[in-house]
């Protein structure tokens, strides 16, 4: 077992640990502390950003983006690379609504205070509005079906600089024009003094070490090596910062035996859970063209529960984003010239049912069920995305949880008659997630949470969360902003805290 | 003396005729386009728990032999009409198992075959990092 001393060591790079390395680093140039963030994915070169979907899938998500829930019924798509998940979001850049952080009701969180601290990161990433030259139809035509229904698309700020409009975002941009962390605050912390560790996968925290193994790099793999020979090792550190992400945080402490006294741990997980719906025009529109993802609905995420966001995937994830096969289920993939797509999220809330647990092997396994609330959700969803579609002009639509999938503008007027909840079957209508949230909320006590209000893990000094398993609740929105600014309230506790935790 | 070559893998005919099936397009494919689409099926298992690759298996299994039952013939020897009548009654299965089990295998044919950069190309998919530019 190999040996390893930090002050601080932060495990996982993404949206939460990119933030508090940034935010902790003037302390290595300052005071000359030891800060390492371990990340279990590999370090890409720039080069190697090619925007193939299958291989980048491998490189840069966990389980190549198809990380299944325990019934298999559902995808949660994650990133594992150095930078996390903001290798792979598109850079939609939100503030939660007031409403939603009045919710949570965490004692001592106020929505000014996110609002404030996410401002920071607003400037850093370069977050604006893309000009109109730059948004294709794909985006335009959702803007015109929801102005036709009399509803209010918004433009979503973007975190892009130098955009050239490859719509390659999830795959990871080829031209490093999204500010993920991996842009920003890793570099900037790493100038500082920070170790970034990458290939190196934490195994479980003992205490005031982190057991850990380094991996070698496969021989047909993308990514530097790690900058640490392959092996175990056990690092000894003054605090721990745990910013895994939703699914592999509270597993670490699930590993770890810290159920024990915690016995929310794992618990509250929610995730968006989301549709991706097809539309076929007549002509061929610009749409693996441009920013994918410019445009949002948001206006019935209290009254129907859903969110519309436009999108556009790569051809694998469109094919088995459509109900069905054969002949049918090709002539839409055959389309892909004149095809719109609408990305349909389901606001979910806290289930019993719903938690993450590791298997014999420590291994995380999510635990998801779509709530009654939830398929109505999607379903109402789904049957507005279908009036966009139709009011933009599109010839037919796939709808999968429609009587027949394929409907033409004939069936427009009775969309509501043609869709129904008891049609969304778990297993056969494809279902995935990326906002992936809970399972170390906040809140006041081991009782109800597994951490305050401040990521300090109840009863256990110097341990601190960073990330979206802090939300107690589901945040409703793209969620980096609000885990950014909640890890930079984490390493401000730590900053203010650090001779006591010494 | 050549060495025995090694026997068939019996689930191959049965993982071709799934995928045709769910891709009709797919039976134009060449020997090279089938060794890619196995290749890219292989990869992506390759990493996954061993009991899941060993579910998989299970499920080609099931497939080529549970139409003994309702056809009187393996899944390979039924008619195209009557193969994708099985994959309907497996995808709207009242039992969430078997569709879950129907909609992996649709994944993984999807994944073999809308994976390959020449089915990207045939399907008229052709973003590039180039972005607008290469549309100027």
């Amino acid at each position: 077992m190999n040996t390893r001393s930090y002050d601080i060591v932060i495990i996982g790079s993404g949206a939460g640990g990119g933030a508090v390395a940034q935010e902790l680093s003037p302390l290595c140039r300052a005071t000359g502390l030891r800060i390492a963030v371990l990340e279990k994915g590999p370090k890409l070169r720039d080069d190697e950003f090619t925007g193939g979907e299958l291989e980048m899938s491998r490189a840069v998500y966990e389980d190549g983006g198809g990380f299944l829930t325990a019934d298999g019924a559902m995808t949660l798509a994650f990133g594992s690379a150095y930078g996390g998940s903001t290798v792979v979001y598109t850079g939609t850049s939100l503030l939660p609504p007031a409403r939603v952080i009045e919710h949570w009701n965490v004692p001592g969180l106020m929505h000014e205070e996110i609002t404030r601290r996410a401002q920071k990161f607003i400037q850093q990433n370069n977050v604006h509005l893309l000009e109109d030259t730059l948004i294709n139809e794909n985006n335009k035509l959702f803007v015109e079906g929801c102005r036709k229904l009399g509803w209010r698309a918004e433009q979503f700020p973007v975190n892009v600089k130098g955009c050239r409009g490859s719509s390659l975002c999830n795959l990871g941009c080829p031209n490093q024009a999204k500010q993920g962390t991996n842009r920003v605050q890793l570099p900037r912390a790493e100038q500082n003094g920070v170790e970034v560790v990458t290939r190196c996968e934490v195994l479980r925290i003992e205490g005031k070490s982190v057991l850990a193994r380094v991996t070698e790099k496969s021989a047909d793999g993308k990514g530097e090596p790690s900058s640490w020979p392959p092996g175990d090792y056990r690092i000894q550190a003054k605090a721990i910062v745990l910013s895994a992400g939703a699914v592999h945080s509270p597993a670490l402490l699930l590993r770890s035996g810290f159920e024990r006294t915690l016995p929310r741990l794992g618990r509250g997980f929610t995730s968006h859970p989301a549709f991706i719906l097809v539309a076929e025009h007549p002509r061929p529109i610009t749409n693996f063209v441009g920013h994918p993802k410019s445009f949002y609905l948001d206006q019935f995420a209290e009254s129907g529960g859903f969110i519309l966001e436009t999108c556009m995937y790569f051809p694998f994830v469109t094919a088995k984003s459509l109900a069905g096969f054969g002949a049918e289920h090709s002539s839409f993939l055959r389309a892909f010239p004149r095809l719109q797509m609408i990305l349909v999220l389901a606001c979910d809330h806290i289930d019993e049912h719903n938690h993450v647990s590791i298997d014999s092997a420590g291994r995380p396994v999510v635990h998801y069920r779509f709530t009654p609330e939830v398929a109505q959700a999607l379903v109402r969803g789904a049957i507005a995305s279908a009036k966009i579609f139709f009011a933009a002009g599109a010839a037919r639509v796939h709808l999968p949880v429609a009587s027949s999938p394929t409907l033409t503008a004939a069936d427009a007027s009775r969309l509501d008659d043609l869709a129904a909840a008891c049609r969304f079957v778990p297993g056969k209508t494809a279902v995935s997630a990326a906002h992936l949230q809970g399972g170390c909320g906040m809140g006041r006590s081991a009782r109800d949470s597994v951490t305050d209000s401040r990521g300090r893990v109840h009863g256990h000094p110097g341990l601190f969360v960073a990330d979206a398993s802090l939300f107690p609740n589901s945040v409703e929105i793209n969620p980096y902003l609000t885990i950014m600014a909640l890890a930079d309230r984490v390493a401000e506790t730590i900053r203010e805290e650090w001779q006591a935790l010494q | 003396m050549a060495a025995p070559s090694p026997s068939p893998d019996p689930i191959v005919p049965v993982v071709r005729a799934f995928v045709c099936t769910v891709v009709p397009e797919a039976d134009a494919l060449n020997e090279e386009r089938w060794s890619e689409l196995r290749r890219l099926i292989d990869l992506a298992l390759r990493d996954r728990p061993a009991a899941l690759r060993h579910r998989f298996r299970l499920a080609f299994f099931f497939l080529q032999w549970l139409p003994l039952f309702r056809y009187a013939r393996p899944f390979t020897a039924l008619a195209p009409a009557r193969r994708a009548r099985f994959l309907s009654f497996l995808e709207n299965n009242s039992l969430q198992t078997v569709r879950i089990g129907f909609f992996g295998l649709r994944t993984l044919a999807l994944l073999g075959y809308y994976g390959q950069p020449q089915a990207a190309a045939e399907i008229g998919y052709a973003a590039t990092a180039r972005g607008w530019d290469a549309l100027r």
